[in-house]
């Protein structure tokens, strides 16, 4: 396959299809998190506000699902089509639940009842949780590998997916989100409420730090093949360490009130997360259970050198555009969250 | 039922529910933008109401739009993952190419649109207004060449055969121009252009029928009838253009959108009739020899019929795609009467004197709604028995590990979720409408809610 400077086409999609992932998880990781933190308000100016943070922005966070779903079924689509009919279940569960954050958040302020209100933040509060959470389970089963036949087609029966490591998966990366979350959210608020999330912050993150450690505990005990990568390339062990320093990072920035750097760091935590998944995966894109040599990989689930190169242009030109206007938007709403007659 | 038949369902369940309200979306962000443009160019604040007024509406359409949308990028890998690995290749791009160019777009500037008034200058804001359109425009172009392509293949070759065998793209350009795809993506804009201004023209009739804000409502109905004007008369050409298209590459969904079963005779056009699969014969009121002219312009030309096609790949429903196609046209030529009819009365300087017009155009917002469903039905199930046609077949193109049981519980899921989300729809539209754009403060906010939003402010 041809190579661009010394990679293959294929690896340079896996890269990009990691990098679009990683986006949307740092991007809608935070929105998805304040959802999952919104019951720990009490007070509905608490509760609207906090909506209101994320009101601007959550739409175009989830725009990166979006990409990575069509890059995923362009760059590679016998993955695509592998693990979207795997995982029927979940996957109809996990659109049925995005369909009532969306709408939750759209219809929570269109009437001034308490019932209704509380009705959509409940509403509002568990699906954002349920989202993070089978996230993190597809992810979990991805990692451990799914029992595929030699075309692709899941041979596994409808509870498969209920495994301990990816529901381990699934709390962690709920944790991670909601860590996250909680630092955006307390650079968009004042006063009480602010207050009331510096704590939060704390919480989470210790919440968070529990859950990377078991989950990695787990990993490195009854996981071989999530640690063969790392245990071969010795510099790659500054990947972990890094990550432990930007966890570490956030408590100290939290503790200086530096929360944008605390945010920063978040950031950067997940986007290490992600490189260690995407660096044990490689060059296998689905791991089957049945036999190593139904794999799908990069090279075999790769579209033709043709396509690939097409929508290599296609994101060159894309991604800067991309990039160009999220900033406008989040430089528009920059700033504390204040409430005027247009907000939900 | 099979699995097959399953999955059929749900796919055109879902994608009919979404598409109730991209059409809405596209064409009243094209009303809006001429809203916005006319308040700054005359800065009279009626305008501005207006766009504000239309502004809450969109966010409605818009979010639902959004929420249904994202069921259908995944359908294609859980229920057709067969015919994901077939057309990836050449399909994903489209798809791809779509989320970054315009789906980004129109999500990234609805947050300024919708709660940017107080943040950034109206020129930025009409700029922000101007993006969402071209954005919901763009997807529209995007996912309608992924269509097209289905429809008329170009561009591709095969590779490997039976179960293994792919399409793969040789070139880019070939694909999206498509010999349908421009035509169709016109076909489709200007149908939303109609469903989004037949949307405005239907509140504001109502307004004029209950005697209320009356300034305000004749104006957006001006606005809104040159939009629908325009667009409804332009259809019938490109109406007229899909059906060329399709005479000469689709000729056996041709042959069922008219009813027509001889082998190679002239054929006729019908106005309304009924297509009799089993003694394979349809009749109605027709234009003898019409089908022939309006292709070829000669009344003997002859038009290849279903007989000349093997049975299994005929349409297995053509009475179903001969009336939705018949609707559409029904619709279509409806409309050209009616608002070349109001403009008419609008010269005459009589628009609004006729109660009975306003009360029709209070109920005709359903019509374009309407046509674009069933023209969708005529395109796809016109299409069948194949997905991509003539490479692919519907049955061969499911996902092999995926139960009816599955397929079922997905399906029932959905309708519930849907008529939900229908409902809340309808009875939310409804109350934003009756409330007016005039209302004292926000609906959105009791006055309770108010003050404790100015508490915060201060504290
Ligand atoms: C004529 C245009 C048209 C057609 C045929 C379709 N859509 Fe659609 N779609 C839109 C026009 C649109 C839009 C105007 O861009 C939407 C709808 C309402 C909205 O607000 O954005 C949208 C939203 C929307 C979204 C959410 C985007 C976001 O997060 O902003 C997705 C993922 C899809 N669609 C995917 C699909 C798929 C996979 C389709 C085909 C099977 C499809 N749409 C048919
Ligand atoms: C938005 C308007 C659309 C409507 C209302 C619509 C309607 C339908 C209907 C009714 C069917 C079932 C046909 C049958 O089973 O006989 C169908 C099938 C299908 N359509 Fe569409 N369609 C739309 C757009 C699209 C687009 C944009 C694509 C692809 C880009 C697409 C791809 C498919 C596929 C893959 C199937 C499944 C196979 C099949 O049953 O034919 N459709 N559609
Ligand atoms: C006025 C006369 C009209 C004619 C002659 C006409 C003709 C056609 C034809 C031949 C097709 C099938 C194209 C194909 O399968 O490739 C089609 C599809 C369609 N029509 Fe129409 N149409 C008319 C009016 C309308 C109106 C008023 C609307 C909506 C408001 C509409 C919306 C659609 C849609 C959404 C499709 C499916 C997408 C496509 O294939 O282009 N049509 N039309």
């Amino acid at each position: 396959m041809a190579t661009f400077l010394g990679i293959d086409y294929a690896t340079w999609w896996f890269m990009i299809l990691g990098a679009v992932f990683t986006g949307y998880a740092i991007l809608d990781g935070f929105d998805l998190g304040a959802g999952a933190l919104h019951l720990f308000f009490n007070k509905e100016s608490s509760r609207r506000i906090a909506l209101n943070a994320i009101g601007p922005v959550w739409d175009g966070n989830e725009v990166w699902l979006v990409i990575g779903g069509g890059a995923l079924f362009a760059g590679f689509p016998p993955v695509y089509a592998a693990v979207f009919s795997a995982f029927y279940v979940p996957f109809m569960l996990f659109l049925t639940v995005l369909i009532f954050r969306a709408i939750s958040i759209e219809f929570r302020s269109k009437e001034p009842m308490a019932w209704w209100r509380r009705m959509w933040d409940i509403s509002y509060c568990i699906s954002s949780a349920t989202i993070a959470f089978l996230l993190g389970v597809v992810l979990g089963n991805i990692l451990l590998g799914i029992p595929i036949d030699k075309d692709g087609n899941f041979t596994g029966d409808l509870i498969y997916f209920l495994n301990p490591y990816a529901l381990m998966v699934g709390v962690t990366t709920l944790a991670l989100f909601m860590m996250h979350g909680a630092i955006y959210l307390v650079m968009k608020t004042e006063d009480r409420l602010y207050t009331k999330l510096t704590i939060l912050v704390r919480n989470t993150t210790i919440f968070f730090s529990i859950c990377i450690l078991l989950l990695s505990f787990y990993t490195i005990l009854y996981i071989p093949h999530l640690t063969n990568t790392i245990r071969h390339h010795n510099w790659m062990f500054l990947i972990p360490v890094g990550m432990v320093f930007s966890i570490a990072n956030i408590t100290r920035q939290i503790a200086r009130h530096k929360f944008i750097y605390a945010f920063i760091s978040s950031c950067v935590t997940v986007s290490l997360l992600l490189i260690i998944v995407a660096v044990e995966l490689y060059p296998n894109m689905v791991i089957s259970t049945v036999n190593p040599a139904y794999n799908i990989t990069v090279h075999n689930g790769s579209s033709s050198e043709k396509s690939l190169m097409i929508m290599l242009i296609v994101a060159a030109i894309g991604v800067p555009l991309v990039v160009a206007y999220t900033s406008f938007v989040f430089w528009t709403f920059k700033g504390k969250v204040k409430l005027d007659e247009m907000s939900y | 039922m099979n699995v097959e038949i399953l999955a059929r369902i749900q796919f055109a369940f879902t994608i009919s529910f979404h598409y109730i309200y991209p059409p809405l979306s596209i064409g009243l962000g094209l009303v809006m933008v001429a809203m916005e443009g006319l308040y700054l160019k005359t800065g009279n604040k009626m305008y501005e109401d207006m766009t504000r007024f239309y502004t809450k509406i969109f966010a409605l359409i818009f979010g639902i739009g959004v929420a249904t949308g994202i069921v259908m990028e995944f359908e294609f890998g859980t229920n057709w993952a067969t015919y994901s690995k077939y057309v990836g290749d050449v399909f994903g791009s489209a798809l791809a190419a779509e989320g970054i160019f315009a789906f980004a777009l129109e999500s990234g500037f609805l947050g300024v649109l919708l709660f940017g008034w107080n943040k950034v200058s109206p020129r930025v804001h009409f700029f922000a207004t101007v993006m969402v359109t071209l954005g919901s425009m763009f997807s529209a172009i995007w996912i309608v060449v992924a269509n097209s392509w289905q429809q008329t293949p170009a561009g591709y070759h095969i590779v490997g055969s039976g179960l293994q065998a792919r399409a793969e793209i040789t070139d880019f350009w070939a694909m999206v121009f498509n010999p349908s795809s421009v035509t169709r993506v016109w076909h489709v804009w200007i149908g939303s252009f109609l469903s989004g201004s037949f949307l405005v023209l239907s509140i504001s009739a109502w307004y004029i029928v209950k005697n209320k804000y009356l300034q305000f409502a004749k104006s957006a109905f001006k606005i809104a009838l040159v939009i629908a004007t325009i667009s409804s008369v332009s259809q019938l050409f490109f109406g007229h253009r899909s059906a060329e298209i399709v005479s000469e590459y689709q000729p056996a969904k041709l042959a069922a959108l008219e009813g027509h079963f001889e082998k190679s005779a002239p054929a006729d056009m019908y106005l309304f009739g009924y297509v009799d699969k089993k003694n394979e014969k349809t009749v109605g009121l027709k234009i003898p020899k019409g089908l022939s002219f309006l292709t070829h312009g000669d009344f003997n030309a002859p038009v290849r019929g279903l007989k000349s096609f093997a049975p299994a790949d005929r349409p297995q429903a053509p009475n179903f795609v001969f009336q939705s196609y018949h609707i559409m046209i029904a619709i279509g030529s409806f409309l050209i009467v009616l608002t070349l009819f109001s403009c008419w009365l609008w010269w005459k300087n009589a628009l609004f004197n006729k109660r009975w017009l306003m009360i029709l155009f209070t109920f005709s917002v359903f019509l374009p709604q309407l046509a674009n469903q069933v023209g969708w039905y005529a395109a796809e199930t016109g299409r069948q028995p194949w997905v991509v046609y003539g490479l692919l077949r519907t049955s061969d193109a499911l996902s092999k590990a995926v139960t009816a049981n599955q397929v079922i519980f997905s399906l029932i899921l959905f309708t519930l979720v849907y008529a939900l989300l229908f409902a809340l729809f309808i009875y939310l539209l409804n109350k934003k409408i009756k409330y007016g754009p005039y209302g004292k403060g926000d609906i959105d906010h009791s006055p309770q809610h108010k003050i404790m939003a100015e508490e915060i402010g201060t504290l």
